[in-house]
């Protein structure tokens, strides 16, 4: 079924899974903004034990999730693959720091003589839930401003900023979206409570962190959304390949693909109503509104990072090494013959959705944590 | 096309993915056994509905878990690691490296960690047959990711179902099958599988040893006792015939590294098999010294195993070097062997042909560009030598790969004998008795991890300095950073990995001291 589209096409369909791996991947980072507010909102140590057991059932589907993408970026993406990871160094290393100390902070936290203390895994979690959820949205953001690096003729990348990628997050357009990512995380983390947890005295402090989370949460999406539709943005002739500035380029993507912009002014209309929703009322479903307004919305974004003729990951140091969805991509051949693997994602997403309806149909409560099942 | 190499850089870059990959290492294996040994008693437990089973069950699956996060923490590290640290490597091969890592994730992590959840935390929410079936997926799940990044490693041993694109400059798939169904790829898979299991039965036989030697839980050490050494037996004698296939494999694909398996540096026909020997030290290429201290071997074996004729002729490090010798390819068809002199002169014309071609492209001229890539093709095959200088740098470390792959084997069949004692001893009844025996299967748990990452020492130094055999060359396959940075990251790896580790052996210790629940936890 894959045999007959062009290069072009299967680049485009590797790029929208990319997007929707992105997406999916800043939703689940609910995780994340969960883990920095165990000490927010529990104050006992039961009430702690709650909400790590309540995170502690998902996160390996967020982990999951940022290995695939890792994984189908190098697929689909190589040079992407290539040049990112080995120039922007230190942020890349920073975030798997962050993802390594997450990864047995569960299993050890509460285990009999852990070595670090039940205190030190819980700063574990504290540290991946703010330093990775505030790098990756750094990282993404320079899908948008670009960075300093060089391709020569044989594809080899060359970085040229200075710190290995700390620099980017000096850049105040890039640390907007990283900290709107790392407050949406938290936001969702907090719908995810109510969502999830049944006890007393950690709804009562939900509510009033979910106001207090949401609001820098708008006003440093908004700083970066205002930003994007002004700035110059990284175009490519298509025929020529040839890249330049165009002035309002991100805007022009919006305008020029409506439905990309509908969906982003559908996600973002949904992000706000599920969180207008649980603070004016009492109820449980707000992560699903915000949760699925936030995979549109970032699809919109990486959409018009890439499509549309524009350069996915721009070079400022060398317009014309900048990576765009054609140069940088697999072949044909290798292309098509992910395309099919990529059938098998609705059947896992399938299982996925029913392995978690039967275990997850009711809240975790206090009762639940002193049964006889695996307990972090 | 690389302009200036830093030694230092790619010493770093060498140490810290050596180092990374085999504190994964350390974790992967015992997930990858324990999972199906954990398998074979639930199910037990529900044909039979006995709760002692469950009690079992319960207590390994802790011990899993506790293994199985730190298994991930050092993998993740891993994957991202082929872009940080060898960016120039993941654009040369990630047109086929980067499937079967995509692969790995679709389908195998994603499968592991779903029904680790059920497996976990279903326990009085799901049926006992689904509760069953997700555990035996968990299993299923773990070896299908040891099996996409094994095709993956096989490959890079022996490049096949490929071609170089001159103008993106790097390899091209053409044949998935070929790559997935490559000899080395099955070889690699199974092998490993298999040796992950013997391990995971030596782990289970000496907790249960443990607990028997200090008279406590009786029945269930007996029980996963059984289990394992069955297991573990039927695992072994498997493990021995594909580590066979893996031989036989590295003598036609990477003849230098079954050199430095055997210490061989003066090939002979009918070359024996080394059972214990000394590789001299020291030994350099064109010495006169012996090449071995001593050494006890079996006559004729060695060209048997590695080409299935006792007077085939075996070439050594010295004739890899310097060519020569005549040899039989897959075809069927002699070729006389080229020196590494002439390889490197060839990898040099390739790479010059390579840019003259882009060079010519710029500009246009057809004619030009026909010309150098015809050049090209006629050379690609040693591409890689083209990065060379020193012949002699085509030779791995012999003394490591020698001594490790001797480890290897001798463990091998000493664990076969274990199990045959083990499994003698319980059906007699007598095990408890023997607590000599018993504490040597305690002992026994270290040797099966030496044994296992002896096994990625003989097949990573050995095929040195190839990252891609014959194509790329460690040196070329390095990201341009600065050596201090990957300095940094060693010791932070080191760091936190070791820190990491000491927690997850005090913790597993305690749980296991601690002992199953009643009921299970
Ligand atoms: C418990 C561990 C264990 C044991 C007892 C053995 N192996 Fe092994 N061996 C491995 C664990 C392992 C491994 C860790 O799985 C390796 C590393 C890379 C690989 O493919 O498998 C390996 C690699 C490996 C290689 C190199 C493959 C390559 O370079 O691609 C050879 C030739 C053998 N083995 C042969 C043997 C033989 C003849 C054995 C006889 C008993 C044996 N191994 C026992
Ligand atoms: C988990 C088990 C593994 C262990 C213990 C291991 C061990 C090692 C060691 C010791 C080195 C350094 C060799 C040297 O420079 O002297 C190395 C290098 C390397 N290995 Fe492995 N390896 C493992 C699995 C893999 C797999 C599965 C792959 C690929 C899929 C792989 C890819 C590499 C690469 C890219 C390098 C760096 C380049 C090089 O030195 O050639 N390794 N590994
Ligand atoms: C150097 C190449 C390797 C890479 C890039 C790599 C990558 C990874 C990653 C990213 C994870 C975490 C997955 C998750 O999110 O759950 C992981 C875990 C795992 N890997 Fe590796 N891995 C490598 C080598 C190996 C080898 C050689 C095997 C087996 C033969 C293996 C088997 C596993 C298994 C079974 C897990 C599950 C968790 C556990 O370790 O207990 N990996 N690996």
């Amino acid at each position: 079924m894959f045999e007959s589209l062009s290069h072009l096409v299967l680049q485009q369909y590797w790029w929208i899974i990319i997007s929707l791996l992105g997406a999916i991947l800043v939703f689940l980072l609910f995780v994340q903004g969960g883990q920095t507010l165990i000490y927010t909102l529990g104050k006992t140590d039961m009430e702690r034990r709650i909400l790590v057991n309540s995170l502690g059932r998902k996160w390996e589907f967020t982990f999951t999730t940022f290995v695939t993408f890792g994984g189908a970026f190098f697929a689909s993406f190589p040079l992407f693959y290539s040049t990112s990871f080995g120039g922007a160094y230190w942020v890349w290393m920073l975030i798997l720091f962050a993802f390594i100390i997450q990864a047995i902070s569960y299993e050890f936290r509460s285990k009999p003589n852990n070595f670090l203390g039940a205190k030190t895994y819980e700063v574990f979690l504290f540290i991946n839930g703010a330093l990775g959820t505030i790098l990756l949205g750094i990282a993404v953001a320079t899908f948008f401003t670009g960075s300093e690096f060089f391709v020569n003729e044989m594809n080899f990348s060359n970085w040229e900023g200075a710190a290995m990628g700390l620099e980017l997050a000096l850049n105040p357009h890039n640390l907007s979206l990283g900290l709107a990512i790392f407050f949406l995380a938290r936001v969702l983390g907090i719908l995810y409570f109510m969502n999830n947890v049944d006890e007393s005295n950690i709804a009562v402090r939900t509510k009033k962190q979910l106001i207090y989370n949401a609001i820098p949460f708008v006003v440093f999406f908004l700083i970066f959304v205002v930003w994007l539709m002004f700035i110059e943005g990284f175009a490519y002739d298509p025929v020529t390949k040839n890249v330049s500035y165009e002035s309002f380029k991100y805007l022009h993507n919006f305008l020029q693909m409506p439905i990309v912009l509908i969906i982003f002014l559908i996600g973002v209309l949904l992000v706000l109503f599920g969180i207008g929703k649980s603070i004016l009322k009492n109820c449980s479903d707000g992560i699903w509104y915000s949760g699925i307004g936030t995979i549109l919305t970032v699809l919109a974004l990486f959409l018009i990072a890439g499509f549309n003729n524009t350069a996915f990951y721009p070079s400022t140091f060398d317009l014309q090494s900048s990576l765009t969805i054609e140069n940088a991509s697999s072949s044909k051949y290798t292309l098509k013959a992910m395309s099919y693997v990529s059938l098998m994602v609705p059947f896992v997403a399938a299982y996925i959705w029913f392995a978690w309806k039967s275990i997850n149909n009711k809240k975790i409560d206090k009762s639940e944590m002193e049964e006889d099942i695996h307990i972090y | 096309m690389i302009e200036h190499l830093d030694s230092a850089l790619v010493n770093w870059s060498r140490a810290q993915f050596a180092l990374t990959a085999m504190y994964h290492w350390l974790f992967v294996p015992l997930t990858l056994g324990i999972t199906f040994i954990i398998a074979f008693m639930e199910t037990i437990y529900v044909k039979t509905g006995d709760p002692e089973w469950k009690k079992a069950t319960k207590f390994w699956m802790t011990l899993f878990g506790i293994n199985f996060a730190i298994g991930v923490a050092t993998g993740i590290i891993l994957e991202f690691e082929f872009g940080t640290n060898w960016s120039n490597y993941s654009w040369f091969v990630g047109d086929i490296f980067g499937a079967p890592l995509a692969i790995e994730g679709i389908m195998a992590f994603f499968m592991e960690s779903t029904f680790i959840a059920i497996m976990f935390f279903g326990w009085n929410k799901v049926s006992k047959k689904s509760h069953l079936i997700s555990t035996w997926l968990v299993a299923i799940g773990s070896n299908l990711s040891a099996l996409w990044i094994l095709v993956a490693n096989g490959w890079m041993q022996f490049p096949t179902g490929m071609h170089f694109n001159a103008d993106t400059a790097r390899n091209e798939m053409l044949n998935f099958w070929e790559v997935f169904l490559s000899p080395v790829a099955i070889n690699k898979f199974l092998h490993t599988i298999t040796s992950a299991y013997v391990l995971a039965s030596i782990f289970v036989i000496g907790v249960s040893a443990w607990f028997l030697l200090k008279g406590r839980e009786q029945l269930l050490a007996k029980r996963s006792i059984i289990i394992a050494a069955i297991f573990g037996l039927l695992s072994s004698l498997f493990l021995v015939y594909t580590g066979d296939g893996s031989a036989y494999q590295v003598a036609q694909k990477q003849p230098m590294k079954l050199a430095a398996m055997e210490g061989l540096y003066k090939g002979t026909k009918g070359a024996g098999l080394i059972v214990v020997g000394m590789p001299t030290p020291g030994k350099e290429l064109n010495d006169s010294n012996d090449d071995y201290v001593f050494k006890f071997e079996i006559p004729k074996l060695l060209s048997f195993l590695s080409y299935r004729d006792t007077e085939a002729f075996v070439p050594g490090v010295k004739n890899i070097v310097e060519g020569g010798y005549e040899y039989v390819d897959e075809k069927g068809e002699k070729h006389l062997a080229v020196s590494a002199t002439e390889k490197i002169n060839q990898g040099k014309l390739a790479i010059k042909s390579l840019r003259e071609y882009k060079n010519a492209k710029e500009i246009n001229d057809t004619e030009k560009q026909e010309e150098s890539l015809k050049i090209f093709n006629e050379n690609f095959k040693y591409f890689g030598y083209g990065f060379l200088n020193d012949p002699k740098s085509i030779i791995p470390n012999v003394p490591v790969t020698f001594y490790s792959f001797h480890i290897m084997v001798g463990l091998g069949f000493y664990f076969i004998i274990l199990f045959v004692a083990v499994i003698i001893l319980t059906f007699r009844d007598k095990l408890t008795e023997k607590r000599w025996l018993l504490r040597l299967a305690v002992f026994t748990i270290p040797l099966a991890y030496i044994a296992s990452m002896s096994g990625w020492i003989v097949a990573e130094v050995g095929r040195q300095p190839w990252t891609i055999q014959d194509l790329l060359p460690t040196v070329a396959a390095v990201s341009q950073i600065d050596a201090s940075a990957v300095q940094i990251t060693f010791w932070l790896f080191l760091l936190i990995f070791t820190a990491l580790l000491i927690a997850e052996l005090k913790i597993m210790i305690k749980q296991i001291k601690i002992g199953p629940k009643e009921g299970g936890h």
